[in-house]
């Protein structure tokens, strides 16, 4: 397999990953919505609440930059980042 | 006192902007000590920022294309951040969302989560590819990548609908402050409001925009976080209210299980003035079923990552690997704005509601509430209104109505905040207004007079003439916006959701399938941005005139309709057709690594 390809395959994985935790916090949680809010979650706002307020928006900063360098990492392995410049 | 390079020293630039206008914010509180009126303080405070973002844009004027279209590629990581979130919460996040959780609580908290997340798509499936395609505008990418005028043109026309439908609501909110800041009938408002905002864009396009929005940013974000915080403080809430309103979310449970919601006549509530709402759910507890809030999530996710205005401030940044950074940081500053409204809704209701408190209301005698001072303004402004349905004599829950707006308008008020605070929001809504104002009309203009004018009618036009047809068109379309905006047909949020439902029905998939799925084609392309937008259109129109709709898709949610439509389409025709040509296919390839140049800067 070309080094393209293996990129590319690499690339998928890791959009794959991403998109899967995207599709938990944004999707998945609120599936049950009304169960998890009966649960206290941090700093003792009901769970679903919390979610909705501050967690999953909070996820999605942290998942992006993880993603963003996790692509980095990969674009390096197989010699197709970019130089000199960020 | 700045030497060298201006994109060097940006961080020093905008600090002391930032320290500028903290001392602008004293200098209003001491002028209110001395004895300022409210009316002279809100005139001072949008005034003088609307003449700093107009001598930012004048100093950003240019006469080259990539300064003019993509503020020369150059727009360091963070300050692209900063310049997108702004670009991105209008008028409606700013003033509308706090109030819409105030009144629907968690239904209405699915478009939190839906205008947050759909930046992790932005991300991943979109911003980094079409940085390294090195395209002025998204129609650009949709025209290279499958080639033919058609596919162009019809992106144009679904770029067109969606922000065109966005920005009148962005120019009318402009309008309302300034008309309530400056004292002037609304109708010449909406104009003051575009004149300020063509003189971001006018002289230097996306470079204007960009370094206007990032003093935008810091207006609003100062303006939104400060009362929050010293709302709290001043009610013993928590010095940091994020982590700290448990006992007041659990409070106002308790008090809404005191009061009970109780439903109004329908002849009792035809009294009430238009546009104002009375508490009928509950704060915290999940009031939609779970389909109606992911579909409204969804819908506002994939309308994110579809929006141009939002995708082409990736185009700005020095590379691939700071696009996809900067997608983190504009979140993160969205984030900061975001988390703070249902903080805001909360300590806004409670101050109400709260019979224990000194600001609450219910509970006390109608004549004893009609006697406030704020709550004399505020009904004076249409916000407020209070009616005595059971005639008991008391104010009860149900009798209590105000306008979405207010809870970010009048909680300072009505908490005891100095007048300073109200002009300092007043500002604030100003610039979130007027930062996506700007951007969207860029993005129209910039579109028309990129893929109609010089690629598909005269691409042999020389540069000074494009960018003075580029102009032309900014202010013809801020003019036709504004038009509309006097007209006052539409609400704000409606606008602003539909917005974001047409550009996924139309460019959805199209954007995502171009650099994942190499066998999209031409013809593919055609059919799913046609018909998707046409689907999607049909469905709204439908549910619009009395249609029962189907699974669930309401006229706010319509576009998941459109792009599983457009979805489809584009899949079968592709399938049907012939598979793009080689050179196509390899140019696929190069996308999707960041090194080396970019497709367009080759030609």
């Amino acid at each position: 397999m070309s080094k393209q390809a293996q990129h590319w395959e690499k690339t998928r994985g890791l959009l794959i990953m991403t998109l899967a935790i995207w599709f938990v916090f944004s999707i998945g949680i609120f599936l049950f919505g009304a169960e998890m809010n009966e649960v206290t979650g941090p700093f003792g706002y009901p769970l679903t609440y919390w979610f909705t307020c501050q967690g999953s928006l909070g996820i999605f900063v942290i998942l992006i930059f993880w993603f963003a360098n996790k692509q980095e990492k990969i674009d390096e392995e197989f010699g197709f980042s970019e130089r000199g410049d960020d | 006192m700045i030497k060298g390079n201006f994109i060097d020293n940006l961080p020093k630039v905008y600090g002391i902007y930032t320290g500028g206008f903290l001392a602008f914010i004293i200098i209003m509180s001491i002028g209110e000590q001395m004895g300022m009126t409210a009316k002279t303080i809100g005139i001072c405070f949008v005034a003088f920022t609307v003449a700093i973002y107009a001598i930012i844009g004048y100093l950003s004027r240019t006469a080259q294309a990539d300064a003019y279209y993509v503020a020369g590629r150059q727009v360091p990581t963070v300050f692209n951040g900063m310049a997108t979130a702004a670009d991105w919460m209008s008028g409606a996040s700013f003033v509308a969302m706090a109030g819409g959780i105030y009144f629907k609580g968690y239904g209405y908290m699915a478009l939190l989560v839906g205008w947050t997340g759909g930046y992790v798509l932005v991300a991943s499936l979109l911003a980094p590819y079409l940085r390294k395609f090195g395209c002025y505008t998204v129609p650009d990418f949709i025209g290279t990548r499958y080639g033919g005028n058609l596919t162009r043109f019809l992106a144009v026309v679904v770029l067109t609908v969606a922000s065109f439908t966005y920005v009148t609501a962005q120019i009318n909110a402009t309008g309302t402050i300034a008309s309530v800041a400056l004292d002037i009938p609304f109708q010449y408002a909406v104009y003051v409001g575009l004149i300020s905002i063509l003189l971001c864009s006018m002289l230097g396009g996306m470079r204007g925009v960009t370094w206007t929005q990032v003093a935008q940013y810091i207006v609003l974000i100062i303006a939104y976080l400060l009362p929050v915080f010293w709302i709290s403080n001043k009610m013993g809430a928590g010095f940091f209210p994020h982590f700290m309103l448990a006992d007041e979310v659990a409070r106002i449970g308790e008090l809404e299980q005191q009061f009970g919601f109780v439903k109004n006549a329908a002849a009792d509530l035809k009294t009430v003035p238009k546009g104002l709402a009375g508490i009928t759910k509950a704060h915290s507890a999940v009031n939609a079923t779970p389909w109606g809030f992911i579909s409204l999530a969804l819908a506002m996710m994939m309308g994110t990552a579809s929006l141009p205005h939002v995708m082409m401030r990736y185009f700005t940044t020095p590379s691939v690997k700071a696009a996809r950074k900067s997608v983190g940081w504009s979140l993160f500053f969205i984030f900061l704005l975001y988390s703070s409204a249902p903080m805001l809704a909360t300590l806004s209701k409670l101050s109400l509601i709260d019979p224990s408190l000194p600001t609450g209301i219910i509970g006390k005698s109608i004549a004893e509430v009609q006697a406030i001072d704020w709550y004399q303004n505020w009904n004076q402004a249409n916000l407020m209104f209070v009616s005595d349905f059971n005639g008991n004599g008391t104010l009860e829950l149900n009798e209590f109505f105000m306008g979405g707006k207010a809870v970010v308008l009048a909680t300072p008020e009505i908490a005891g905040l100095p007048y300073v605070i109200s002009g300092l929001v007043a500002a604030g809504g100003m610039a979130a207004a007027m930062s996506t104002a700007d951007g969207l009309i860029l993005a129209i203009a910039n579109a028309i007079s990129h893929d109609v004018y010089y690629k598909i009618i005269d691409p042999k036009a020389e540069t000074a003439k494009r960018l003075v047809v580029a102009r032309v068109l900014l202010v013809v379309i801020g003019f036709a916006g504004a038009t509309i905006a006097a007209m006052e047909i539409q609400g704000i949020l409606g606008s602003v959701i539909w917005a974001f439902d047409f550009a996924m029905s139309g460019l959805f998939f199209p954007l995502v399938l171009g650099v994942w799925w190499k066998r999209a084609n031409r013809e593919g392309a055609i059919a799913g941005m046609a018909l998707g937008l046409i689907s999607g259109a049909g469905y709204l129109i439908w549910v619009r005139s009395g249609g029962s709709g189907f699974l669930g898709i309401t006229q706010l949610t319509f576009g998941i309709f459109g792009s599983a439509v457009s979805l489809v389409a584009m899949v079968v025709v592709s399938l049907m057709t012939s598979e793009p040509s080689a050179a196509t296919q390899k140019m696929v390839d190069e996308v999707r690594v960041p090194s080396g140049r970019s497709i367009l800067g080759k030609q």
